[in-house]
């Protein structure tokens, strides 16, 4: 991956010059290089990684793995557009191995992720099954842990 | 009756000054607030994977002696990265030696080749070791002063005019601490047709080799050239490596000497005697940064790359020559201008600004009018050590 596509997965919040400084060219540079991208949607958006657990909210998080019947036009893609389309989901890929889609599906309450899951997944025509797994605790979320290590103590001064 | 035990002391010992760093080091230690850009090692800790090998390693209960060589799995991974980085070829049975560290690879290197008085070809500004280690193997150093003009590289005319009927051995270090040089192929290429012209055998310490920058943006890689892989060369060469800098495992204290079965055998030799072996704890970390390592080493780079940037960057708006250093994660600005010895200006900035570098002297008399930052540092200390530095030599 380019060195600025790098930089800006570990942190988006670095200023054009900031990342200029790192990345031995001018601001101006970079910010005609990130407007390339988004217009070409190799850069989709920007987000902070938050740990729901410190945070007040209650909201639940699913990993659904979902089994697809493949369409003779098109593949899992049309009916993957369809299910990521939903507002709840906030991720969803096509796998492979034992099932098709893995879809992360977001909610209020375990309710309505289950009502998410047998009203409007399961029904959609070609969906043929789902398992839904809560998630409990988060160690790692995109590349950051939960709890980071101490900092490392070197001796001020060495050869 | 009270003892002198002054004059108990083996007279090269007696002989070795203190190291400068040492004297720094003193003024710096139990100060919190001084930013430190005076260290020589990675700011990172053993990427994980590294660590839980040698964790596992003790879960097994692996707390015995190896084989003097080192554990043969950790020399054939050796072997095999070696030729893919180096594009040498060491026999794993008995070419390769496994030591606690370069430093002591280099230590087995000059006992095992000197005779008292024999010469050391070496060029400074360089690792504090050198010098030392030539002079407790009874050898005489002689050091060739490389100039901040030629970005520190050594000039194969004056090794030379350096070479005596006493020259032994040629000593290397590129990419170099502390000037982060890196040697041109063409000077290279003369210095070993020297070696081999004159007979005389190359300690080639590249534990820098992995570190290197090159390109517009500073983040590719400069194909590192080892002397052992030269025409003829790998007959009279001793590479040296290790895994501190590019793995950032210098606690784990774990090297490696490459060179043909004699001079193995003769290192091994005393290695066997004054250390027994490397820590297996270590070489079985070692073993999963070689097969498994690529990724996380390329990560460490880019960090530094892009502090390099920083930093060159930042000396340049401050009006501090300092030359584009190739490799290492060093920089070493020239600071004559500001009418300072590098020892009074790293003193001085030291007291000013609670930034810490070290004095280029520390590294023998050619690295005077220079002082080594290391880049090695989190990109926000480094940020705020720029800031105080551009304060201090506005003042100057």
């Amino acid at each position: 991956m380019e060195a600025l596509l790098e930089l800006l997965q570990q942190n988006a919040r670095l200023t054009n010059s900031e990342l200029a400084d790192r990345l031995g060219t001018t601001a101006e540079a970079v910010a005609a290089r990130i407007a390339a991208f988004e217009v070409e949607k190799t850069i989709l958006g920007y987000n902070a990684v938050i740990d729901p657990d410190k945070t007040e909210s209650s909201d639940v998080s699913a990993l659904i793995e979902v089994r697809l019947r493949p369409e003779r036009e098109g593949g899992f893609d049309h009916i993957a557009e369809r299910i990521a389309k939903f507002g709840q989901v906030t991720s969803c890929y096509l796998m492979s191995g034992g099932y098709d889609l893995a879809i992360i599906v977001e909610g209020p309450d375990l309710r309505e992720v289950a009502s998410f899951v047998s009203e409007k997944l399961s029904t959609i025509d070609g969906v043929l099954s789902t398992t839904t797994h809560f998630q409990l605790k988060v160690y790692k979320q995109a590349g950051f842990l939960a709890e980071t290590e101490n900092e490392l103590t070197r001796l001020p001064v060495t050869p | 009756m009270s003892i002198d035990l002054n004059s108990k002391i083996a007279t090269q010992v007696a002989a070795i000054p203190r190291s400068g760093i040492r004297d720094f080091f003193e003024l710096v230690q139990g100060r919190d607030d001084v930013i430190s850009l005076g260290v020589g090692e990675p700011d990172f800790s053993a990427p994980w994977h590294i660590r839980e090998a040698a964790i596992y390693s003790l879960e097994q209960g692996e707390t015995s002696y190896t084989s003097n060589l080192g554990l043969l799995s950790l020399r054939k991974s050796i072997s095999k990265y070696v030729t893919r980085q180096f594009d040498v070829t060491y026999d794993p049975e008995k070419e390769v030696l496994v030591t606690v560290g370069v430093s002591e690879a280099l230590d087995l290197a000059c006992r095992a080749l000197l005779n008292p008085g024999d010469e050391v070809i070496y060029h400074e500004p360089c690792y504090v070791s050198y010098s030392p280690s030539i002079i407790m193997a009874y050898g005489k150093a002689v050091a060739i002063q490389t100039k901040v003009e030629d970005e520190f590289i050594l000039k194969a005319e004056d090794v030379a005019a350096a070479i005596t009927d006493k020259t032994r051995v040629i000593m290397l270090n590129f990419p170099t601490n502390p000037t982060g040089a890196v040697e041109p192929i063409e000077e290279l290429e003369k210095i070993a047709k020297l070696a081999i012209e004159h007979d005389l055998i190359v300690i080639s310490d590249e534990i820098y080799s992995e570190l290197t920058y090159t390109g517009d943006d500073g983040m590719s890689r400069i194909d590192h050239i080892s002397i052992a892989s030269l025409p003829d060369m790998r007959e009279r060469t001793i590479l040296l490596h290790g895994f501190s800098k590019a793995y950032a495992m210098t606690g784990f204290r774990l090297g490696y000497a490459c060179a043909p079965n004699i001079l193995t055998e003769a290192m091994m030799k005393i290695h066997q005697y004054s250390m027994l072996c490397a820590p297996i704890m270590s070489q079985k970390a070692a073993i999963e940064a070689l097969e498994n390592g690529d990724a996380e080493m390329e990560n460490m780079r880019k960090a530094y790359a892009q502090r390099r940037n920083l930093l060159l960057k930042r000396f340049k708006e401050m009006g501090v020559p300092c030359f584009s250093p190739g490799g290492a994660f060093y920089a070493f600005p020239d600071i004559r201008k500001f009418g300072l010895s590098s020892h009074d200006f790293a003193m001085k900035l030291l007291e000013e600004e609670s930034v810490a570098v070290v004095p280029g002297t520390a590294f023998g008399k050619a690295g005077e009018g220079c002082v080594r930052a290391c880049y090695a540092t989190a990109y926000d200390k480094l940020e705020i050590a720029l800031d105080r530095i551009e304060a201090f030599v506005g003042r100057l």
